[in-house]
Order: C-alpha cells, then structure tokens, then sequence
C-alpha cells in the first residue's frame, strides 16, 4: 500500500515536471530537424567521414581533437558534410573503414595507428578512394599519413622545466606506457639532460629514464584525476616542484595538486594548451606542450575538399608548428628572459639537428 | 540430469489431460504457462522496448521538439517515431540484408550477414566455454583471460614459426587451445585443490593476462618491427584460418569450428560419462560425491575444457578476424560469452542461437552508428537487458499477465553461487 502511494506520488512529480518541460513553444524557424552529429549534418558536397578508434568521440585526446579538426573544417566551407563511425573494439576497424567507402565519403580519416593495418588493406581494395590516417605513415598512393613528433616539443619542455625548478626535481608520469605516451616523456627528460650539460647544472627527473623504457610511472588510466593528484603529490613529497603529466583527464590531478600545494608545485601542461583545455589550472600552468591535431586534420579536409589531396605523409615538428610550447600566460612574467631565448636558440638547433633527439618513439616517415 | 532439464520435460499442468482441445486453446496455453520460447521472445520485445526509448532519448531532434511538445506534439511523435526506425532499420541493414547493396550485386549482398557470422563465432566459442562451466556449478568470468593468453600463445605460433600450409594453422590453433586451458585449468585447479572460489580467482586471471599482454606488447621480437605502436608482429598467412566464401567476405573457418565445438559439447554433455558426471557435478555436488564421483576432479576436466574453448575463441580473433595482437584482441566478448551462455540457457544449441543473435547485434551496431545519429551503446545496453528479462521470468510474467510455472530458464541457473 505504501508501495503504491510513494509509487504515485513520483509519477505525478515526474509527470508534473515533464509537462512543465514541455511547454516551450515551437521555434517558428524551420530548422527543427537538426540532426545528429553522427549523420551527416549539413547538406554539403564533399562528404569527410572519420573511423574513430575504440577511444571515443569524447576522450579529450585524439578522437575528441581529430574530430574537432573536421569540424574546423566544416565551419569553414559549409560545402563540406562531416560524419564519424565509432570502433566498439578493433573488429569493427574494417566494417566501419568499408562502410565510409560504400557511403561515398570522398575521403575518410582514420584514427590511431592501430587501424593502419586495417586502412592499407581497406585503400588498396578501394583505388579510388581517399584516406587520412592519423597517428601512422602513408601506406599507399590513397593514404594521407598524419604523424607528430612530438619528443621535439617535449624536449623544450623539459628545457623549460629545468631552467624554472627551484628545487632541482621535475617529474613527469604517463597514463599507459605506449608510445604515442612515452614520446612526450623521452622528450622531456632529454631536454632536463640537455639542459644539464649546458648549463652545468644536475636537475633531477623522476618519473622517467628514457634508457629504462620499462620502467617509469604510469597512472594506468587516460581518466582519475584521484590517481593523478596521488602520483603528483608524491612527487612534491620527493622535491619535484614541476609535474609533467601526460595522461589525458588522469593529468588534471596534477592541477589539484599543484593548487593543493598553494603554487609550490606547478605544471607543464601537454597536448593542449592548458589554459584553453584546461583553464581552471591555468595560473599553475607554466605552459603547455601542443600537438596540433585538429589543425592537421582541418588542413588536410580543407584541401582535400577543394579537390587536391594531399599524398605523402604529414610529420607534425617544430619547424611546421606540429608541436611546439604554447604561450607562458600567467607565467609570462616570471620566466627569464635569458631562458625564453635560451628556448629560441633549442629550438633553431632540434630543427637545423644540431639537436639529437634520440626518442625510439618517433615517427618513422 | 539437471535440475534444468527435468523441469523442461514436465508439460503445463493444464495442457496434460484433454487432447480434444482445440488449437487456438492449446496456442494460448502455450502462451499463458510461459513457455520458455514465449517469454524469450516477449524478453526480446521488452527489450527492443527499452532500447527504443533509449533511441528516443539520445535522438536529438526529438529531445528539441520535447521542448514544446503541448504546441505541437506531432513533431515529437514522428520525430520519436523515425529515430527508432531509422535506427533499428540501420541495426537490420548492417546485421542482415541491406537493400542497397542490391544493384552493386555480387558479395556485397551477403556482407551484412557475412559480419554477423564473423561477430558470432567467437561469442559461440566463449558462450560454450561459459555454458559447460555453468553446467558444472561453476561460474567462470574469466573467458576474457582464457581468450588472451590463448590468443597470446596461438599468435605467437603464428608469427615467430614457419611452418609449411595446414599444419602450421592446426600448431597454432592447438597452442591457443593450449593456452586457454593452461588458464581455465589454472583455475580449475585452485578451486579443487584450495577451495578458492573460481569467480575470485578467474576475475583476477584475468587482470594478469590482460597485464602479461601489454608487457608483451612492448617486448623486443613480440612487437611489430619499426612500430611505435603496442602491436604485435603479423601473423604468417599460412597460419591464418580461411575465408569460407571467398576473400571479400570476413566470414571464415573459424565459425565451422565453433559448430563443431557446439557439437562436441553437446555429445559431451549428453551422451558421455564424463558429461553426466558433470552435470550431476553441477545439479548437485553433495550427492555427486555420495555417487562416488570426483567433485575435485570434475572441476579441474571443466575448467580444462571451458579454457580451450575459450582458447578458441582466442584463436578465432587472432588467426581469423584480426592479423596481430593488440590490448584489444580479446574486444570485450570475454563478458559477452557469459550473456550468451545465460541466453542460451547454458544449452549448446542455444549458446550458438543466442551468439547468432549477439552477433547480428554487433554487427549492425557498426552501420547504426554510421548511418544514423543512433550511438551504438545503444546496442550494449539492449543485449544485457534482454538477460535480464529472461533471467527475471517473474518479471516478464507479471507484464504479459502470464500464469505461473514451474518452468525455469535461466533464472534457475543464475540462482546462486553454489559455492
């Protein structure tokens, strides 16, 4: 019995509060029919369709930024219609690669460099149709390599992070040890190194040894900020006062720690910048190490829908902004001047390479 | 004979005593006792129900026209109305037969079916693998794990040996049976010898194996030469099981397999003493031991045979779907055997209906997705509800004013832990 009144008293406040939502009057403009991002929206000419990886369209890493990409370049040139197809897990790569083809994509981009097995049999099947993959080389005359090195802007983290330490310990951690994570690590701690000898300094990394791929500090996980606030404030404990996370959302903790630490320990933001990313940390952001991703891929959409296809392969450098420091921010004012052209002449000599960089990650184009 | 087994063969108490009947009476009886392929059927509808509502909801045309709907609540309607067929149509096109394959004619026609057989095959393996445990009293949760180190073994065969057509494929699909087993047996063992309860110990097999396969992934000769990737090498062609029906169709050998194994488990079941001892093992454990039957043992050759089938299934995404190993390899049909297990109501023959099912509902979820707004989660929500409706038959009863029985699916296997 009781049962039954609680029972009908929710359904009348739920009925309640639906009849409420659904008071809206009708928008008197014609375009009620938006439909879904997964279908094409837009009525354009050019249909860019994208393969996700298993990640999804809202990891906050390279499905999100690859996708915003496309958006970019829809935004652009409303003559282009976007759509991606989701991968549950890797069987679904092929399927979803054919499918784009038997929609009539004129191109379609595939994401991660697992799929690149998946992309060179799909293109070579399929002559006529063009591909971009992200995170892996060409593979054939209809596949558009996309690919970052990104250790090249890690290393002028790591350069940056050096020079700012107070305490002669910086630290970085991943969230799996993979490559495409352990790239920006290399990097990093070959620019701690390179800073050293310079400078005749002994700044200390933990976290990562680009001799021991095996070992170093990973969260596991792309997503708990819990996890990464822990392995920060570990850190601080042992001296770091600079934390490079690269491990997606997991790297926010390293915000809370920073913030938990009252501004003793501050952090080098990667993949975006950290202030548009990420801009509740910002003022602990010194500033962030980019892979520009969404460029890439508008650039590539872009051209590919004014009817030039790119072919060969895209390396992301510092050289073509691929990668690279974003802005100091709130930090503008607190890194010396001596260091920010310090930064300028590393940078000149990674890309002349008079600047080794000896990461077994990078790409191979 | 199990508890399952004998309910089954017991007819509706009413249906027993008059034969004059007529048909529409005897229809409706079939219909008010529950049957059980009444109320899976009326589980399925449930559940194509709820998913419905969940298109609805993920549908943003009709979520924006909600925002008025008392000024014009056709628009809601038809929008509602069309998210859900255009979703479940694009399920069907990607699952079964797509109309617009036609006019390009040739293999395209039976790509959709071609997908579902290809997504079933490792399901059926890992629901029988699922299926024979249950039967036994055990859960094993750990096919996920079974499958990697399966996989792991029967890929290695497959990329670090050369071996002439043929024999190098039966090496390799003996190594992931090997592997499989080696797992399940792993934990067949510790609960006959240390009574460490098999759901605890496959859980935490498989985090190991999952762990073992990204170690490997990133070792010197396991990994692809010149990748930064976590991939393995590929697999050598001579190791590969082939396509049935030519190369543009994925479907391949490994679905006659999983027919076999079908086979192999139901005559093991029913024809053998190994199987009765088994399933009176499973019916139950205590008087199985007053028979003078090795509960100890049983639990060890079960476990055996559930991790080699699921070795299987392992070897049917390494050496037939998929040419390298990834952290991905095992793609989540771990979980998904114990679902079609439970569907198939532990049957051999229902294990392979419900994988065909499963499997048509993997396969269309790729075109749902692509095709229309419909995100293909929709799909991994769909499947669990309808177990749940199945295993709660009292549920699906009290919606459809069904009489009670005595007739129990799944519920009855779901029932307890049988420690």
């Amino acid at each position: 019995m009781r049962m039954k009144r609680t029972g009908a008293v929710l359904t009348s406040v739920a009925a309640v509060a639906l009849v409420l939502t659904a008071c809206g009057s009708k928008p008197s403009s014609s375009g009620s029919s938006a439909s879904g991002s997964s279908s094409g929206s837009g009525s354009g000419s050019f249909k860019a369709c994208m393969v996700l990886d298993t990640g999804g369209i809202d990891d906050h890493s390279f499905n999100q930024s690859s996708y915003a990409g496309m958006t970019a370049a829809k935004k652009a040139n409303p003559a282009i219609a976007i759509s991606y197809a989701p991968s549950n897990s890797q069987n679904d790569y092929t399927p979803n690669l054919n499918a784009a083809v038997t929609k009539g994509c004129n191109t379609t981009v595939a994401v991660g460099g697992l799929m690149a097995d998946a992309v060179k049999a799909v293109a070579a099947a399929n002559p006529k149709a063009q591909f971009a993959e992200v995170d892996a080389p060409s593979s054939g005359p209809n596949v558009y390599g996309i690919q970052f090195n990104t250790a090249q802007g890690a290393f002028l983290g790591g350069y940056l992070a050096a020079g700012m330490t107070k305490t002669g310990t910086v630290a970085t951690f991943g969230g799996l040890n993979i490559p495409p994570v352990t790239i920006y690590m290399d990097g990093f701690w070959e620019g701690v190194q390179y800073y050293n000898q310079k400078n005749g300094k002994s700044v200390k990394v933990l976290g990562w040894d680009e001799t021991n791929q095996k070992g170093g500090t990973f969260a596991q996980s792309f997503t708990d900020q819990n996890q990464g606030k822990q392995i920060s404030q570990t850190f601080i404990q042992q001296g770091a006062d600079i934390i490079f996370p690269v491990a997606g959302g997991t790297g926010l903790g390293a915000g809370a720690a920073a913030q938990a630490s009252g501004g003793k320990a501050n952090v080098i933001w990667v993949d975006t910048d950290g202030c548009e990313s990420a801009a509740q940390y910002c003022q602990y952001f010194i500033s962030s190490v980019t892979k520009n991703l969404a460029g890439s891929v508008q650039e590539y959409v872009s051209k590919a829908a004014s009817g030039s296809f790119p072919t060969g392969s895209y390396v992301g450098t510092l050289d073509n902004q691929g990668t690279g420091l974003a802005p100091f921010h709130t930090f503008d004012s607190k890194v010396p001047a001596d260091l920010k052209s310090a930064l300028k002449t590393v940078q000149q000599d990674i890309s002349s390479g008079k600047i080794k960089i000896t990461s077994p990650s990078q790409p191979t184009s | 004979m199990t508890a399952t087994e004998n309910t089954e063969r017991e007819a509706p108490p009413a249906a027993v005593p008059e034969r004059k009947r007529r048909w529409g009476r005897r229809l409706l009886d079939v219909y008010l006792y529950g049957n059980p392929v009444v109320v899976t059927i009326l589980a399925f509808f449930c559940a194509l129900v709820v998913g419905a509502v969940l298109i609805v909801v993920a549908d943003q045309a009709t979520r924006t026209s909600f925002g008025y709907f008392f000024s014009a609540p056709g628009d809601t309607l038809s929008n509602a109305w069309h998210a859900i067929a255009a979703g479940y149509s694009a399920l069907f096109r990607g699952a079964v037969f797509d109309p617009r394959s036609v006019s390009g004619g040739g293999a395209a026609v039976l790509d959709p079916i071609s997908n579902t057989l290809l997504n079933a095959t490792p399901l059926i393996l890992g629901g029988l693998g699922v299926a024979v445990a249950f039967r036994t009293g055990l859960f094993n949760i750990g096919v996920q794990g079974q499958m990697i180190i399966g996989a792991i073994f029967a890929g290695y065969v497959a990329f670090a040996w050369q071996l002439p057509h043929v024999i190098h494929l039966v090496v390799a699909l003996l190594a992931g049976v090997l592997g499989g087993a080696l797992w399940g047996g792993l934990a067949g063992w510790l609960k006959a010898r240390t009574g460490a309860h098999e759901v605890i110990t496959t859980i935490m097999l498989n985090y190991v194996a999952l762990g073992l396969l990204t170690y490997l992934l990133g070792v010197k000769g396991f990994q692809a030469p010149g990748s930064n990737q976590a991939i393995s090498r590929h697999t050598y062609g001579t190791a590969r099981l082939p396509h049935l029906f030519g190369p543009d169709l994925r479907v391949h050998f490994g679905l006659v397999i999983a027919l076999l194994a079908a086979v192999s488990v139901w005559w093991l079941l029913t024809r053998s003493t190994v199987g009765f001892s088994l399933r009176a093992v499973g019916a139950n454990p205590f008087a199985a031991r007053t028979a003078g039957m090795g509960v100890e043992r049983s639990f060890l050759t079960v476990m055996l045979i559930s991790g080699a089938l699921a070795g299987l299934a392992g070897c049917s995404q390494i050496l037939g779907t998929n040419t390298a190993l990834t952290g991905d390899i095992d793609a989540g049909i771990g979980f998904d055997a114990i679902t079609v297990a439970l569907l198939g109501a532990a049957t051999p023959g229902g294990t392979v209906l419900a994988g065909l099912l499963f499997g048509a509902f993997r396969a269309g979820s790729v075109v749902m997705a692509t095709d229309t707004s419909t995100p293909s989660e929709i799909v991994s929500i769909i499947e669990p509800v309808l177990v749940l409706f199945i295993a709660a038959p009292a549920l699906i009863r009290g919606i459809f004013r069904l009489r009670a029985s005595r007739r129990a699916g799944v519920g009855q296997l779901a029932k307890g832990w049988n420690g």
